[in-house]
């Protein structure tokens, strides 16, 4: 077996470890008997999907909203994580009396295919072998995941999704709902998102999963076994990923060249900026909560996504026939899905005449924008909302 | 919330209560150039519509979708190319053409989108213009056109006649036209333009292209 050294997982690997397997959210079990057939073509089962519910679903079971979350998101979108003890990701989106209104809609937020909080992903632990899947886990798709989130809302006995939101890998997620269930969303909001992930995007992706390969505590995607974590080479990858979420304007903005301690350079290569310090702030915390192989399976999948070339090349094609309302959202300092890849889906849904709305924000905070308190997007989605909610004849 | 400013004449704009008069209930309609959504609103309460907007300015499309109205930010210039043909029963384009870089290729791809095209315009040939020009020697202000010339994105201005030209050039029908004079009384287009290309401070024309629909 393996000869490392055997030392124990720190407190809170353990609790990321038992959070992958137990989740403190709900979580619903497919067994063997229901198998999810992947784009690569392999059987996954059994299969785990971990959510969170907020409000209440009325009769008619026509008042459900799916959140959708990003590579590193999680179903606790208006409820403290249970590992951070940090408040809900879009609470301030998602609550009573918030654009996405709890009182009158039932949210549903699931933990992606993939990811490590409660759904099957790498660190779950595969039954057949008792030990966690590490790199036996298949890799998935945008549409695996999606596949996996219909299985829940076929569960929860919701034939129609009144609406859809995400952002970034989410809203990729609001796309291939949108394209590949179309009669099961009557309104979807892809925000700050694009229809296939860029050279660039999938250029910065690969750095980090170097990064992580690159660490030798990764072990060959087998960390588990050997009781390590490949903290640094995850830290790398999130600092690389963190610049990308923010803008030139925003780090300016915030730290400039202000030093960390005192006003002194140290003539080394500590942390003598703040922006330094910052970013090896994000890497650190972001490894005590998320699994290292996640990271590589979802910014895989992400990669991968490619709903033009889907459909012929023709992205058009994907929206062919919708009847769904969309809201499409882009923020002006977002280079990494910037508004021209908005612009695309909205010449798209053009191109088949589609009841579409499109909202560029402007702000200087980068891709995060679309997780932070934006008043005018706000605005926007609660507009957009009760103006679906109106048509599908929902009671204010 | 963005101040929704207020139309000169009474609670709606008189072109505007005639367009929603001509509109039938429940139809397809875009409206180009919506800027606050006032037309939009006024189709969707009063003939339940199936509308939508373009419209170039931000914060005017952030507005209208405050609003619950279907709006993307988008060029008329650029943007209807993407619109198959026949989509819509109805493509507005209200006040509007005279700030576009294209009219001519602005109005084909109207009577493309649309079954009908409806375009509003301010009149350049209306007695008071005419006057300004030709006693002041510089360029017009009125309440259509109020920019200097050097601010105004107007930079396609004509008269009833050059319009009904226009026309003429794309080879379509027009089916109504309607001319409006500075108290907003109707004065209906006929054969000759002359009196309302004089008296028109801005008309409406209802065209349908002669080969589709």
């Amino acid at each position: 077996m393996n000869t490392a050294p055997v030392k124990s997982f720190d407190d809170s690997t353990n609790v990321r470890i038992a959070e992958a397997n137990n989740p403190s959210s709900s979580v619903v079990h497919f067994p063997d008997s229901e198998p999810l057939r992947l784009a690569c073509d392999q059987l996954l089962a059994p299969i785990s999907i971990a959510y969170q519910t907020y409000g209440e679903l009325n009769a008619d079971k026509s008042n459900a909203i799916l959140i959708c979350h990003a590579l590193t998101g999680d179903q606790y979108v208006a409820s403290v994580h249970p590992m951070t003890k940090k408040p809900g990701w879009w609470e301030t989106l998602v609550g009573p009396g918030k654009p996405i209104d709890t009182d009158r809609f039932f949210v549903v937020c699931p933990n992606i295919l993939g990811s490590c909080m409660g759904s099957t992903g790498p660190a779950s632990i595969n039954p057949k072998t008792g030990r966690p899947y590490a790199l036996n886990f298949p890799v998935i798709t945008v549409g695996d995941m999606v596949n996996a989130q219909v299985r829940l809302i076929d569960h929860l006995g919701i034939d129609q999704l009144f609406c859809i939101l995400g952002g970034s890998l989410g809203g990729m997620q609001v796309l291939e709902w949108a394209s590949s269930h179309t009669e099961r969303v009557y309104s979807a909001v892809p925000i700050a998102t694009a229809a296939w992930h860029s050279s660039q995007n999938i250029a910065f992706h690969e750095v980090g999963r170097q990064a992580v390969m690159a660490d030798p505590d990764w072990c060959a995607g087998d960390y588990h076994s050997h009781q390590k974590v490949p903290r640094n080479g995850l830290a790398v990858a999130r600092m690389a990923a963190h610049i990308t979420y923010l803008s030139e304007e925003a780090l300016h903005n915030r730290f400039g060249r202000s030093l960390q301690r005192g006003s002194e350079l140290t003539f080394s290569f500590n942390a003598d900026f703040q922006v330094e310090s910052y970013l090896r702030h994000q890497g650190s915390t972001f490894v005590d909560r998320f699994d290292a192989n996640s990271y590589l399976y979802i910014t895989r999948a992400m990669d991968y996504f490619d709903l033009e070339a889907e459909h012929g090349d023709v992205l058009a094609n994907a929206f062919r026939g919708t009847k769904t309302r969309f809201l499409v959202v882009s923020f002006t300092s977002d280079w990494l899905y910037p508004t021209r890849e908005s612009r695309e889906i909205v010449r798209a849904l053009n191109a088949v005449a589609a009841n579409v709305s499109f909202v560029e924000i402007e702000t200087d905070s980068g891709h995060d924008s679309f997780l932070l308190d934006e008043p005018e997007f706000f605005a926007t989605v609660r507009g957009f909302l009760n103006a679906a909610g109106v048509k599908r004849g929902l009671s204010k | 919330m963005l101040k929704i400013s207020n139309p000169p004449h009474g609670a709606h704009r008189v072109d505007h209560l005639l367009i929603a008069e001509m509109v039938e209930p429940g139809s397809r309609v875009l409206d180009v150039g919506c800027g606050d959504g006032e037309l939009l609103q006024l189709l969707a309460q009063t003939k339940s519509v199936d509308g939508r907007g373009v419209e170039l300015s931000r914060e005017r499309v952030n507005a209208c979708v405050t609003r619950g109205l279907s709006v993307i930010q988008g060029d008329a210039d650029v943007d209807l190319d993407d619109y198959p043909d026949q989509a819509f029963d109805y493509a507005i384009l209200s006040l509007t053409i005279q700030a576009t870089r294209y009219p001519k290729k602005v109005l084909e791809n109207l009577l493309r989108i649309g079954r009908q095209a409806i375009v509003s315009f301010p009149n350049f040939g209306h007695w008071r213009i005419r006057a300004q020009l030709l006693f002041t020697g510089r360029m017009p202000q009125t309440e259509y056109l109020p920019e200097p010339w050097h601010m105004s994105p107007d930079s396609h201005l004509c008269t009833i006649k050059d319009f009904a030209n226009l026309v003429a050039l794309v080879d379509a029908e027009v089916e109504a036209a309607v001319a409006f004079d500075s108290w907003g009384r109707r004065l209906p287009i006929r054969r000759s333009l002359s009196l309302q290309n004089l008296f028109g401070v801005k008309a409406v024309f209802v065209l349908r292209n002669r080969h589709g629909g």
